[in-house]
């Protein structure tokens, strides 16, 4: 499995006595485009905060490429409360924040939207340069650092150019409409340089004609930053269009995955979430 | 042409400093030293330079920190302490047999270790402090200015800060020139670094901490970095003031100064550093010099001693209701905007605009 580029194992998320995500197990292979999807209050965006450090999960383990970069057990209070599965399986507790695991390669979006409001849409891209420009602040104030800057600024433009957004370049975040701020958000995590991409409900809010323009659109990126892909939706028809596989929640806890033919017809899946259609 | 122009713009705002500097040279000449003009420019450029440095806190990065007067008391202190002349200490330290520290560092070193010193402490307390946020961050920082206020002014420590006596004799400028060229090359840092691929990480995480943090900002570290570069020069603006004042004494530091101050930056507009040079000026210059009449008893009924305050308040209060996001909100004044200004029309230009936008705005709320 050197392909391998995610690993989640036995993923647990208790607040309080809530399990929100419980016993989570899934992969994810370098290329594909992934879906979690699940009905609403599953647990799929507690374990997106899960994965990229929000979140410090209660058990369970996460590697990228095959190196564990998160690693926790039920500890202290939570030893008597813990409710899932598995509590003695790991022993390191190994927690990173969100700065951290996006250095290692992780992006995401968010489901509501999260610009830099106030910022351009260049700025908002330079931000996420900003993580693995090579200046410290003494450098960047006094402008000794400036070829690096131009070097940040040529590549963030490039970026916006390929997402067809160069000509908004010095427009204020806050006032675009919104499936162009869905799609500089998107550009903004593919300026941290990511290996693997996580979309949170990247069509929510979109209209047919944008969610079309947005399957391609993953299409693209997919193929041009060498990505790969997992995301949460709730586009049944996106997602069966542009997934290799489907992974499906309820309740926090995996149902049923494989890809959208099988997903598609599990009764299961059927009766949690994709309901029965009119004229079946 | 675009860099034509940028260039073109530098060299106006050069020569626009270079003219203020120019001016002010004519205005020492000409006008007596005594004058109120120099205590308000000077009192002026030193609260501009603080009220920025609070400005890159509460205005860039969304620290809502409420420190200030205690790192400018530090830097006051550092200033003071190292610069009295060794053979004046008997003298000021006549309660503590000359103090413990027996010798005198150089105004401009001095200077430079009053910004470390705040630094080095703001370093310290925001260990534990920027883990809070936005209201309890403001108390544990007023708190621990006040901390810092109770310490110095503590007997036991008397060989070095003389206690709650007034330190004097240490080396003073009296130029204004002096007092500009300092708040100016320091504000001009903060205002590059503000420009710099840190200040756009500052301004993320001030718009939004998650996404900042999404996108590799390690949140700890580039607010303790404001934090302390804020309190650098918060020392140095600290030290400057002690050089004004002459003396100085730690009960000066109280909470009132940083409320001055948050008052500047609000009302100069939280997020424009023009905007709180215009309103430490304005601020300055209201309650030493503009307002002073109101203060004198005599032929008008209504005047007398403490006036003053009462119109004060009222101005700020208009200021707060008309332009609730203070004078400058978070424009900028710039040299392509001025002459952008003046090709529109100027003044009139202006106000003729604004009133198509008015009659505009009005229009849209009458559809809804």
């Amino acid at each position: 499995m050197s392909n391998n580029v995610l690993r989640i194992e036995d993923l647990t998320m208790q607040f309080g006595g809530v399990v929100a995500v419980n016993n989570l197990s899934m992969d994810v292979n370098k290329g594909e485009i992934v879906a979690l999807i699940g009905p609403n209050g599953a647990g799929k965006t507690t374990a997106f905060n899960c994965i990229t450090g929000v979140y410090e999960p209660t058990n369970g383990q996460v590697s990228l490429n095959g190196e564990v970069i998160l690693s926790n057990h039920p500890q202290g209070k939570m030893k008597k409360q813990y409710q899932g599965e598995n509590p003695d399986k790991y022993s390191r507790s190994i927690v990173k924040r969100p700065d951290q695991i996006t250095k290692l390669g992780i992006a995401r979006t968010f489901q509501n939207i999260r610009l830099f409001s106030t910022m351009t849409v260049l700025e908002n891209v330079l931000v996420a340069k900003h993580m693995r420009a090579n200046h410290n602040v003494f450098s960047a104030t006094f402008r000794l650092s400036h070829k690096e800057e131009q070097r940040m600024r040529k590549e963030a433009l490039e970026l916006l150019e390929i997402q067809g957004l160069a000509h908004l370049k010095d427009e204020i975040a806050s006032n675009l409409p919104y499936g162009i701020q869905r799609r500089l958000e998107i550009a903004r995590a593919l300026a941290t340089d990511p290996q693997l991409l996580l979309l949170d409900e990247p069509a929510a809010g979109m209209n047919p004609q944008e969610t079309q323009e947005l399957t391609d659109f993953i299409h693209q990126i997919r193929r041009d930053f060498d990505l790969t892909i997992l995301m949460i939706e709730h586009h049944m028809d996106l997602v069966m269009k542009i997934s290799d596989r489907i992974y499906v929640i309820d309740f926090g806890k995996l149902i049923a995955h494989g890809t959208p033919a099988e997903v598609s017809t599990n009764q299961r899946v059927i009766d949690a979430y994709l309901g029965v259609s009119d004229d079946a | 042409m675009t860099k034509l122009n940028d260039k073109k713009n530098s060299i106006i705002a050069l020569a626009l400093v270079a003219g203020m500097f120019v001016l002010l040279l004519v205005l020492e000449a000409v006008v007596p030293h005594t004058s109120i003009v120099f205590t308000v420019l000077k009192k002026g450029a030193i609260y501009s330079l603080v009220a920025v440095s609070m400005n890159l806190l509460n205005g860039f990065t969304g620290l809502f920190s409420l420190g200030q007067a205690g790192f400018m008391l530090i830097g006051a202190y550092t200033y003071a302490i190292f610069t009295i002349p060794v053979a004046d200490r008997l003298s000021v330290y006549q309660y503590y047999d000359g103090g413990l520290i027996q010798f005198a560092l150089p105004s401009i070193i001095a200077l430079l270790l009053a910004g470390i010193m705040a630094a080095i402490f703001a370093f310290l307390i925001g260990l534990p402090v920027l883990r809070l946020k936005s209201d309890y961050l403001a108390i544990a920082t007023l708190g621990f200015a006040e901390i810092i206020r109770a310490i110095f002014q503590w007997d036991k420590l008397g060989v070095i800060t003389n206690g709650s006596n007034v330190l004097r004799k240490y080396t003073c400028y009296n130029s204004t020139l002096f007092y500009f060229a300092v708040a100016g090359i320091c504000i001009a840092i903060i205002v590059l670094l503000i420009n710099s691929s840190y200040g756009r990480a500052f301004k993320a995480i001030r718009d939004n901490e998650i996404a900042a943090e999404a996108m590799g900002i390690s949140l700890f570290k580039h607010k303790q970095m404001a934090f302390v570069i804020s309190s650098f020069f918060a020392g140095i603006g600290g030290a400057l003031l002690a050089m004004f004042q002459y003396t100085i004494q730690a009960s000066q530091f109280k909470t009132a100064l940083t409320y001055e101050l948050l008052l500047i930056v609000v009302i100069g507009g939280i997020g424009s550093i023009t905007g709180s040079c215009l309103g430490s000026f304005l601020f300055i210059a209201c309650s030493e010099w503009w307002l002073r009449f109101l203060d004198v008893e005599g032929a008008i009924p209504l005047l007398r001693p403490g006036f003053r305050k009462v119109v004060f308040s009222i101005i700020i209060m208009v200021i707060v209701l008309f332009y609730s996001q203070g004078i400058m909100g978070t424009r900028e004044f710039s040299v392509s905007g001025m002459i952008n200004f003046f090709k529109t029309g100027g003044p009139i230009g202006w106000i003729k605009r604004k009133r198509a936008a008015k009659s505009k705005k009005a229009e849209v709320t009458v559809n809804e």
